[in-house]
């Protein structure tokens, strides 16, 4: 436990964090985390995904609740619009995962937050999608994420603190390197 | 045999020791497989001259004596520095005694050797932080048509095709190597993770001597927010040329070696990389910023400002707008990977258990945590300072560790239980 009281308060208990860097360094197997997610169709390209359980500190593990996600196209696309595109969501995922990082990189770093906004943009041409030029990917081209930051600090303290936040997301490393998948029918 | 305290390794480290431990009149000997400055004789590529300045290379009884204190340092000159080193101070090596084994025997050791073996109480291992080429394991994946080297294996660019190469790792190696393939003719292209960018000159003085006087080197193990990332932090992209010519991602790109990502795959026949080079490249720009605004508040506080040009900072490193994320090995362009990944020490002759789960030894400054006591550790990144990886870092590491060694052979230290 902290002996000095910090008066800086993002919410995020780094001590907590910092407790469990200790003990999973002496205990690497309890590091190994298994998330999960269930997506059933519903109709048309809308569906819906759950998720609840995961894997980790070598056991199974649960959400409080049950969050359920759906997805769909926008009408442009000939689709209901019954919630947001697959895409979207691994753009809030991205913002999601360096803003939970910024949070916790000023805690540590003891800088105050006021307010911290993200926005994500990220190019693609849907000629990839569509099959029309097999030269142009299905995925993004690129994705630009732009923050304003309010916070008790200089601008090159918050930058290195949205810097640090990179370093450590695990969805910025997902989105930034390959990952072998494996889909399979059962 | 018998001795107080046996050294393994004769390089500077391993010097520096016996020079303490001699002054402390503990008998010891120094083992070195090969000659003295082995590693400097037999696994460095050719042009490769010291990071740090002459004058920054003081050793216990002995320091820079030519007329040139700005200079780095050329390999042979710097053999044959650590070689007058030894002759100086006398010390007791034994060369061309590889050591085999190194093991718990009664209240001591046992040095298994080619040439006898040895006991001894102490034990201070001088062997050096880069015996083995560190390889990423996706270098399995490259294809056999393209040559691949370790930065261990590269002595010139006269070794490689005189065709495209990927340099993979923009480190103090990296970079320098980087620059010299490009320039002898063969587009390099060098793939950037984590790196620290830092200028050779600022104000007008040498980086290492801001460094120094600044007390940036002198900062302490014990003192730092956390030890093992500060020993885990790649070496500053620097050379030592006598043009004191600037080896960060700014100056490669002036001369058209091209920057991609880190490497992350290679998947038939095609190379992947990061898609986090903006962020790298930003956070070594902060941090090299954070270095000179810490040597500018010293510099202020110490008067220095009338005496040295006034504060600047350097452009930011420049990325292109979208590097490419792939690169297909297969169409010819690069015919040779060096592979620049660091470095890491060899213990797998020290059959004591000291080793943590990822090779590393564990210590306290060098003071090694083993079932037994006596046993101590040189020359490796911050072992007890900033500098303890530099030769300039081996004094006072030495002068700390031979007091407690000798304090532990005089029974000031208890004895294991």
């Amino acid at each position: 436990m902290a002996t000095t009281k910090s008066p800086v308060d993002n919410g995020v208990n780094v001590q907590a964090l910092l407790g469990a860097r200790a003990a999973l360094t002496e205990a690497p197997e309890g590091a190994k985390f298994q998330w999960r997610a269930t997506c059933k169709w519903v109709y048309g390209t809308h569906s819906r995904s759950s998720i609840q359980q995961y894997f980790g500190l070598g056991q199974e593990q649960k959400h409080k609740t049950e969050f359920t996600f759906d997805a769909d196209h926008p009408e442009v696309f000939a689709s209901e619009d019954k919630g947001a595109a697959p895409v979207e969501l691994v753009l809030a995922g991205l913002a999601s995962c360096l803003t939970a990082g910024v949070a916790a990189v000023a805690q540590h770093r003891e800088i105050q937050l006021h307010a911290v906004s993200a926005t994500v943009e990220a190019g693609m041409d849907i000629q990839g999608i569509l099959g029309i030029d097999s030269e142009v990917r299905n995925g993004f081209d690129g994705i630009k994420v732009t923050y304003k930051i309010d916070a008790d600090a200089t601008p090159e303290e918050i930058k290195a603190v949205v810097a640090q936040s990179q370093k450590r997301s695990a969805v910025y490393d997902i989105v930034t390197n390959p990952t072998n998948v494996t889909v399979e029918v059962s | 045999m018998r001795t107080k305290t046996i050294v393994i390794g004769a390089g500077h480290a391993g010097l520096a020791m016996s020079r303490c431990l001699t002054e402390r009149s503990v008998e010891h000997v120094v083992l070195e497989r090969g000659e003295v400055a082995n590693s400097w004789k037999t696994e460095r590529w050719d042009s490769l001259r010291l990071l740090t300045p002459n004058w920054q290379s003081r050793l216990p009884g002995y320091g820079y004596e030519g007329d040139d204190p700005d200079g780095y340092r050329t390999m042979p000159e710097t053999i044959g520095f650590i070689e007058r080193y030894a002759e100086v101070i006398s010390a007791p090596v034994q060369t061309h005694t590889k050591v085999s084994s190194v093991r718990l025997h009664g209240d001591g050791y046992e040095v298994v050797t080619n040439r006898g073996d040895w006991q001894s109480p102490a034990v201070v291992l001088a062997t050096g932080a880069c015996n083995v080429a560190r390889v990423p394991a996706v270098a399995r994946a490259l294809a056999r048509s393209i040559s691949s080297l370790t930065a261990m294996e590269y002595r010139s660019p006269d070794q490689l095709e005189k065709r495209g190469v990927l340099v993979v790792g923009a480190s103090a190696t990296g970079t320098q190597i980087a620059d010299e393939i490009h320039r002898s003719g063969r587009p390099v292209t060098i793939a950037v993770g984590e790196h620290v960018r830092a200028p050779r000159v600022y104000r007008g003085r040498d980086i290492e001597w801001w460094m120094d006087a600044a007390g940036v080197l002198d900062d302490r193990y014990d003192e730092v927010d956390d030890i093992v990332r500060a020993r885990n932090v790649p070496s500053l992209q620097l050379a030592g040329s006598p043009e004191r010519r600037e080896v960060d991602l700014n100056a490669l790109t002036r001369i058209g070696v091209k920057l991609i990502g880190r490497l992350a795959a290679i998947h038939d026949g095609k190379a992947q990389f990061s898609g986090s080079l903006r962020n790298n490249c930003a956070l070594a720009d902060l941090k090299m910023n954070r270095l000179l605004e810490r040597i500018d508040e010293w510099a202020t506080e110490n008067g220095l400002d009338d005496k040295v040009d006034p504060p600047h900072r350097f452009e930011p490193t420049e990325v292109e707008p979208s590097p490419p994320l792939g690169l297909d090995l297969a169409r010819g362009e690069i015919r040779t990977v060096v592979w620049a990944t660091g470095f890491r020490p060899d213990y797998s002759w020290l059959d004591v258990p000291v080793l943590d789960r990822k090779g590393r030894i564990r210590h306290d400054g060098g003071v090694v945590e083993s079932p037994g006591q006596g046993i101590y550790l040189m020359g490796i990144p911050f072992l007890r300072r900033r500098k303890s990886s530099l030769i300039d870092g081996a004094g006072d590491d030495a002068r700390d560790l031979s007091a407690h060694l000798a304090s532990y052979l005089n029974g000031a230290i208890s004895a294991r239980r």
